[in-house]
């Protein structure tokens, strides 16, 4: 397969097994470009892309706009609390009139589940989602894709442990869609207040000790404890979590000797992941995960722009 | 009734063979040797080609001459029109052009456009001292001001004809075709 048909990426969980790979096999001929000294192709001039955030991002958004910039599209960046949202505008309203713009790509971040869907059913341009409340977050899940299959050469077959908020979790929520997809046996782990009901149906196994998810994996993602969700009430403290649920030098060798270490970040070092765990290249690939994704966005904005036709 | 036109063999393996002995020696004797010389293949019908050429240079002077990959299709023209489109796929260039003699090498040379896009794409990666051209068949038709500096063969081709060029790396077999399009 080589073309994309859809007009925007919106979830995982709508894609086929052939355009996973499809996206991940343009994303890797993409990170030659970040080598460069001149770090940029004329593939996308005069398009424009407009990324509009209404929750806080670094990674994501520089990411995006980074992957915009390297190929020569114009990237506007609407934060919501610059913009007119603070004076009350609806997500419609304000949809409508970046459309009146005539964008070609507008990435959205909203912390509402579904209002990418919203925009893309409103809008003609092409939609992709940022992360939408704990639904979904379909680039984070592409580029961990990437970087798994990179550093072990498949996806099929291996032993992959979610670890930590599965819950309010967009991240774990598109890896599980994609893994499963790709083939991987998908394990979580987490205090049984941060295990949504009846996730078995996604396919995967829950565990509620770390030790026994992290049993001979091959990959091990650490989510991020939302520090913001302490206030209700699901999980005692920080450092009875970080007893239970922080990956360090002992419990990291139940999985197997070759497991590599993932993180969507920003990290809470001490709480789900020890320092020296997240800064060894044994172990850690969390910086390559921040590189591919520079890459997995390229592919998104040249797949969705032309690279579909 | 026309006769049937049937595709046509206008290259077997010992013409492309000999053709791309004679291109490696007039790229020696035109640059004097094979100082600063870099070979550059375009995908995906150069890359074999290159490697013959690489071979065949390196043979000739006892040492390896650098060869590079390029992908042109970030730096098309037709990027939302073209119908046939091939995935995009990895460029390779692992040396520094500035100042390199490049030969870009390429299976067929038609409108000139990959070429134009080549040459942009090679110059966002240095600056060459000097870019030419080797091509195993020129058709023709050209749309932009670009020739090649060497050629194996001049093939006067019909616009609805369709030239492909098969190699043994490829397709298990040497030989260049042409036939009417369908």
């Amino acid at each position: 397969m080589m073309k994309l048909e859809k007009k925007d990426i919106l979830g995982i969980r709508e894609m086929t097994v052939d355009e996973i790979n499809l996206i991940l096999e343009t994303a890797e001929s993409f990170l030659e470009i970040s080598t460069r000294d001149i770090k940029k192709v004329p593939t996308l001039r005069g398009k424009s892309v407009i990324n509009l955030f209404y929750e806080a991002s670094t990674r994501t958004r520089t990411s995006f706009e980074i992957a915009g910039k390297r190929l020569s599209a114009d990237t506007i960046n609407i934060s919501a609390s610059t913009s007119s949202v603070v004076k009350g505008e609806t997500l419609i309203d304000t949809a409508r009139n970046l459309e009146a713009m005539n964008p070609d790509i507008i990435v959205i971040r909203h912390s509402a589940a579904g209002a990418p869907h919203l925009l893309a059913s409103l809008v003609s341009q092409s939609i992709i989602n940022a992360g939408d409340g704990a639904h979904e977050h379909p680039s984070q899940a592409l580029l961990d894709m990437m970087t798994i299959k990179a550093k072990k050469g498949k996806i099929h077959g291996l032993k992959i442990a979610l670890v930590g908020d599965i819950l309010h979790s967009r991240v774990a929520r598109s890896n599980i869609y994609g893994l499963s997809k790709m083939g991987a046996e998908v394990v979580v782990a987490g205090p049984a207040t941060m295990i949504p009901r009846d996730i078995e149906r996604m396919g995967v196994k829950v565990y509620t000790k770390l030790d026994d998810a992290i049993a001979d994996a091959d990959v091990v993602m650490m989510l991020r404890i939302q520090l913001e969700r302490q206030k209700q009430n699901i999980f005692p403290s920080l450092r009875e979590y970080a007893q239970h649920y922080c990956l360090n030098r002992n419990n990291i060798k139940r999985a197997k000797d070759d497991v590599i270490v993932m993180h969507p970040g920003p990290m809470n070092r001490g709480v789900e992941i020890s320092p020296d765990i997240a800064d060894d290249p044994n172990y850690s690939v969390i910086l390559d995960q921040v590189n591919n994704g520079v890459a997995v966005r390229m592919a998104l904005l040249y797949l969705l722009s032309g690279g579909n036709e | 009734m026309t006769e049937e036109k049937g595709p046509k063999i206008v290259m077997d393996s010992n013409v492309i063979e000999r053709c791309l002995t004679r291109i490696a020696y007039e790229i020696l004797e035109k640059n004097k040797g094979m100082d600063n010389l870099v070979l550059v293949g375009i995908r995906t019908g150069g890359i074999f080609l290159a490697e013959r050429l690489q071979k065949k240079i390196s043979a000739i002077e006892g040492r390896e001459v650098p060869l590079g990959i390029l992908d042109i299709t970030l730096y098309r023209d037709d990027i939302s029109k073209s119908k046939k489109k091939a995935p995009l796929g990895k460029t390779n260039i692992p040396f520094d052009l500035t100042e390199k003699k490049v030969i870009l090498v390429d299976d067929v040379l038609f409108t000139g456009r990959t070429i134009r896009a080549a040459m942009d794409a090679l110059i966002d990666f240095g600056r060459p001292k000097m870019i030419q051209l080797a091509v195993l068949i020129d058709r023709g038709h050209r749309e932009l001001p670009i020739r090649a500096d060497y050629v194996g063969k001049n093939l006067p081709s019909s616009l609805w004809e369709a030239v492909s060029v098969n190699l043994l790396e490829k397709n298990g077999r040497d030989e260049v075709v042409i036939e009417e399009e369908t």
